[in-house]
């Protein structure tokens, strides 16, 4: 093989420059954020379905809720075990969880989403 | 190969009859989704046990009874509950204007009854326009995204602010001029911000929502609670209903009925 050695060198070179991102931020990340929940939160000690769930699903079900109320008009969820709440972003999930800024903001930036909930919906520290 | 056509067309008739005997037999399988009632809700979703429920929400206005006072508590009272922006009295915007009821000269708004002899009372007093909540609506037929949309419960015609893509189809297509676009963020003219409704962002369009949410919560329309009795609400299927009964008394007009919307606005001369 001819130039073994300009090879070897160009592809250890290229490899490296190929792992920067890898190597660039070992060590750097950041824990997962731990979730902040306010007293009356803590005090009901269950969301309206599963904590797991609520983790996991909350999107999907803010989704349904959405569609639900705004197109169909049905503006009261019937929970897994037959709690009736309102479906609704303010008055229902901001309620209990009033500290936007350490109950959602902190995870979504964690995960680098940016959901537009805010650009309409408004929030406890906003109204006043 | 003697036979060959004869197998041919014998392969040929078959194959047309199965063709046949089996889409009428796909045909007679019942639909998945016929089997679902129509007003059942998504499982797990229903209404609140006070919500006012009607075929087909309507509203008379006595232009009678209007005044100036009653206009201006009724405008102040929609955009109040409604977080409706005012970003001409705030900001000078004049072209920017978001309205969801508003009062108009009646020449203005029944350009083909207005005459030389209109009454004195309709020659001063201004009288409220808003949405129609067409029973044939134009601006649903253009929305692209459906956005906008008749709830064919109760004949309100909503906007799902979600899906607006701020394309403006629906201004074109209303012949009202009842909507209304936010050429900025709503925050930057509003003093207070009510909790319990939301606000729009910058490029979605607007409009009257007939109080939806109030209706749900099994309260009058803001304007109706406003207007000191001029303004009436119903349902219009309903022949035992106030407002079917004040229609059925008086003689009762609507704006531009040749275009065949069929507004649910109503309007006592």
């Amino acid at each position: 093989m001819y130039d073994k050695g300009k090879i070897v060198t160009g592809l250890v070179i290229f490899f490296v420059i190929l792992a920067f991102p890898f190597w660039y931020n070992r060590g750097a990340s950041s824990p997962a954020p731990e979730l902040e929940l306010t007293d009356k939160a803590k005090q009901a000690e269950k969301c309206i379905e599963e904590t797991a769930f609520m983790t996991k699903e909350h999107m999907q079900l803010l989704n349904q809720w959405r569609d639900a109320v705004a197109r169909d008009g049905y503006r009261i969820y019937v929970s897994e075990d037959g709690d009736e709440y309102v479906a609704s972003l303010t008055d229902t999930c901001m309620d209990c969880h009033s500290n936007k800024a350490d109950f959602c903001d902190r995870c979504h930036d964690y995960v680098s989403v940016s959901p537009y909930c805010w650009d309409c919906h408004t929030y406890p520290e906003e109204n006043n | 190969m003697e036979n060959s056509r004869r197998n041919f067309l014998k392969t040929a008739g078959y194959t047309v009859l199965g063709v046949g005997a089996g889409s009428v037999l796909i045909g007679m399988v019942p639909r998945l989704t016929d089997a679902a009632p129509v007003d059942a809700g998504p499982p797990r979703y229903k209404s609140r046990p006070e919500a006012l429920a009607a075929s087909r929400w309507g509203m008379v206005i006595d232009t009678r009874k209007i005044n100036s006072r009653i206009n201006r508590n009724i405008q102040q009272a929609c955009h109040k509950v409604h977080n409706v922006p005012d970003f001409v009295g705030k900001l000078g915007a004049k072209n920017h204007e978001i309205k969801w009821i508003w009062p108009t000269k009646f020449k203005n708004a029944f350009l083909d009854q207005d005459h030389q002899f209109v009454s004195d009372h309709l020659k001063r007093t201004e009288i409220p326009v808003l949405c129609n909540h067409c029973n044939n609506p134009p601006c649903v037929r253009v929305c692209p995204t459906r956005a906008t949309f008749k709830r064919e419960r109760d004949g309100l015609v909503l906007m799902d602010y979600h899906r607006c893509i701020g394309c403006r189809f629906c201004m074109a297509g209303c012949p009202y001029g009842a909507r209304s676009f936010n050429y900025r963020d709503p925050r930057e003219a509003l003093d207070e911000i009510q909790p319990n409704f939301t606000l729009r962002m910058k490029g979605v369009v607007e409009k009257c929502n007939f109080c939806a949410e109030r209706l749900a919560r099994g309260e009058a329309p803001a304007c109706v609670e406003a207007s000191n009795g001029a303004l009436i609400f119903g349902d219009l299927e309903d022949p035992g209903s106030d407002i079917r009964k004040l229609l059925a008394e008086k003689y009762a007009i609507t704006r531009k009925a040749e275009l065949g919307t069929l507004p649910s606005v109503f309007y006592i001369i």
